[in-house]
């Protein structure tokens, strides 16, 4: 759905219609990607209780563009659409890049941001210069690479079990032709802005120390695009920090482990809109 | 820095399966269960809502059909794939998932006797109509195209003169109107070509033959390259636009690149039932496991047997596109390096009981509808696969009353070498 007031932002609501009064869970995807990366994860909570805002970010498939160049003007982006949809309790969700904005968010959202879910999160975000030269000259190469390291090791990526979103897909193919869909649609810049944006990204450790509300670190053991450890200095930073890491996991752990990210997330907002009786 | 995927030889004995979890098998278990213990209320209801990933019951998915699925999903680099109890039920599931009464196809008419009949006398019935196109002619593919088109479809190889479709232009053109290509890729297993690399968006095989290789099993299998754009195109609302048969569920909304498979699994599986059992995916995987050798020595096989036969006096001519005389001589060198395919045609000197005579005095060969198969087959396309193609067709799609379609196998080459010669000798006393 679009919401009337978000500014040409495109948000999935989970196969429900969007009521502001419930608790809101906020899912931000990472680079390259868009809402379809969290649709177990998504469609399970907007049927058990929550509202859902699944956004494309801006100049993502069916959010008007243009990308934006910093996690910060993208944080701010998604804030004006949150406010203007009226939500009052807010669980954020972010995968990699969109786990820079849930951190930003944090601030500008305040008290009424009850939770933090980061997953397959790190700071810095750095891209490696192999990667970022292969975005320049050479976006396919550069689609492999991360799809690639995307993915656990080698032909295990082949054979997860369950698959996603069901029976019969391949994840490592459908996260290949995902990104290839963004660049022709969106043009081949998005991925370079996004990746310029993780790189550039310095206000991590301050937004995890001002963060009011616990945060649940969802992090892949053999994740190669942001390591376990690069995330040790935002867990440290946070006040109440949950980190659950998925033996075996790589970087898309929504597509790899579908089941226990959404075990990680169902625990985390029964915790954290639990005293206001929502859930 | 380059980075790799496993390559084909490692997916097509692993893709889709790790060891079973339960007991260690190695071997893909075959799973014969119609149906599958929920763990609680909720797991129940989250299955059926497609909330999470997991299996029902058999005729909607099955964890023997899933590795099927899930390893031709890996071999043609699509984003996923659905079995089906045969080809036909694959082409028939790719339709009826795109459209309904008053849309229109285009389709080469050098198609497989079944394809044809479906697309020519039983759709029609159902208000989808058909205009059938030379491969060849991209001027025709264009003219045929109307406001009412939904599909453009050929086969990789036409059956079964082995015409090479023009994957890159056709594709073009479909793309150029909005229109994905269906491709048969039944006679080139990914193993000789990859469809989506070339711009086809939906693939489908009759699983019966080269990738069970055996001649055991009747199965299909439908493959999404995940590389149309529904939602630009606008001309799919069965994909698009809320859907009332599974709680108004917008599959374009749920999976960006996959909707087509998720409206083919949740509706034409479900209503039409078209399935494949779980020992038939067993059968089919067996097969697959060693598809690159057998694939390899096909080709090496097939070769060797259009060599002999170019050069017999008894024979007019053979449709092989890797002989300079083949109109697609040039287009099978860039799209089919790895060889055309172990199917071919060619014509005999002499009158129809000619043809008869070197069918039946064949002995290494066997006489029979399929192709494929481990072992070599002949057939006689104009009076069976063909049969109810008209005359006029026939001849558009390369076929006379003296064409011999081949399936050429893996036994020893001077075995099938020395059959050739004896039934050829047999033919021309009658000729």
């Amino acid at each position: 759905m679009n919401l009337p007031t978000s500014q040409g932002l495109y948000a999935y609501t989970g196969g429900r219609s969007f009521d502001p009064a419930r608790p809101t869970v906020v899912f931000i995807h990472g680079a390259e990607h868009d809402h379809s990366v969290w649709s177990l994860q998504s469609r399970y909570l907007a049927h058990h209780g929550y509202s859902v805002l699944a956004f494309d970010l801006p100049g993502h498939m069916r959010s008007a563009g243009p990308a934006l160049a910093s996690v910060e003007a993208m944080a701010d982006r998604l804030h004006d659409s949150i406010e203007a949809s009226g939500v009052q309790r807010v669980l954020v969700v972010g995968h990699s890049m969109g786990s820079l904005i849930t951190l930003e968010l944090a601030g500008r959202i305040g008290e009424r941001m009850l939770g933090a879910a980061l997953v397959s999160a790190a700071f810095p975000m750095s891209v490696s210069d192999a990667l970022l030269v292969a975005t320049r000259d050479d976006a396919s190469a550069a689609m492999d690479m991360i799809n690639v390291w995307s993915h656990s090791a080698s032909i295990e990526a082949f054979q997860r079990k369950p698959s996603n979103p069901g029976p019969g897909f391949s994840n490592v193919w459908q996260n290949l032709r995902l990104m290839q869909r963004i660049a022709g649609r969106d043009g081949p810049e998005v991925l370079a802005l996004d990746f310029a944006a993780c790189s550039a990204y310095a206000g991590g450790l301050e937004a995890a120390r001002s963060m009011a509300c616990p945060a649940l670190f969802v992090l892949g053991e053999l994740d190669l695009m942001t390591p376990v450890r690069s995330a040790r200095s935002l867990i440290d930073a946070c006040a109440d920090a949950t980190v659950v890491v998925l033996e075996g996991g790589g970087h898309s752990l929504m597509s790899e482990r579908p089941d226990e990210v959404l075990a990680a997330l169902k625990e985390f907002a029964a915790r954290v809109f639990a005293p206001n009786g929502d859930a | 820095m380059t980075v790799r995927y496993p390559g084909f030889d490692t997916l097509a004995l692993h893709a889709g399966q790790p060891p079973d979890p339960a007991t260690g098998a190695r071997a893909v278990p075959i799973y014969a269960s119609t149906s599958f213990v929920f763990e609680d209320s909720d797991h129940a209801a989250a299955l059926f809502n497609m909330e999470r990933a997991g299996h029902v019951y058999s005729r909607i998915s099955n964890p023997t059909v899933a590795v099927f699925e899930e390893r031709m999903a890996a071999l043609e680099r699509g984003v996923g794939a659905i079995a089906t109890a045969s080809g036909q039920a694959a082409l028939h599931l790719a339709i009826a998932t795109l459209m309904g009464a008053g849309s229109h196809i285009v389709a080469s008419r050098s198609l497989y006797g079944g394809s044809h009949n479906l697309l020519a006398y039983t759709l029609p019935r159902f208000g989808v109509e058909t205009t059938f196109v030379s491969p060849r002619d991209l001027a025709a593919w264009r003219a045929a195209i109307r406001p009412s088109t939904r599909l453009l479809f050929g086969e990789t190889l036409g059956n079964p003169g082995l015409d090479v479709l023009d994957l890159p232009a056709v594709s073009a053109l479909a793309h150029e109107h909005g229109l994905p290509l269906l491709v048969d890729s039944t006679f080139t297993t990914p193993w000789l070509m990859t469809p989506f690399d070339h711009g086809a968006d939906l693939v489908y095989h009759s699983a019966t033959k080269f990738l069970g290789g055996h001649g055991v099993a009747i199965g299909g299998v439908l493959i999404d390259g995940g590389t149309f754009d529904w939602l630009a195109s606008g001309r799919y609302p069965t994909l698009t636009e809320p859907y009332a048969g599974f709680h108004g569920m917008n599959f374009a909304e749920e999976s960006t690149v996959a909707p087509f498979l998720l409206r083919a699994r949740r509706e034409g599986l479900r209503d039409f039932g078209a399935c494949m059992s779980a020992h038939t995916a067993f059968l089919l995987l067996q097969g697959i496991e060693t598809l690159p050798l057998r694939m390899q020595r096909h080709v090496e096989n097939t070769r060797e047997v259009v060599r002999f036969l170019a050069g017999h006096q008894a024979v007019e001519s053979v449709a092989y596109p890797e002989l300079e005389s083949h109109p697609d001589h040039a287009l099978a060198q860039r799209l089919l390096p790895r060889g055309a395919g172990a199917v071919f045609s060619f014509n005999l000197r002499g009158s129809r009981a000619a043809g008869s005579a070197f069918v039946e005095a064949l002995r290494v060969f066997s006489h029979l509808a399929n192709v494929g198969d481990a072992k070599s087959l002949v057939i006689h396309p104009a009076s069976t696969t063909h049969f109810r193609v008209p005359d006029d067709e026939l001849a558009a799609a390369g076929i006379t009353q003296g064409t011999i379609r081949l399936s050429v196998g893996l036994e020893d080459r001077a075995d099938l070498l020395d059959d050739l010669a004896q039934a050829l000798k047999r033919a021309q006393k009658v000729a």
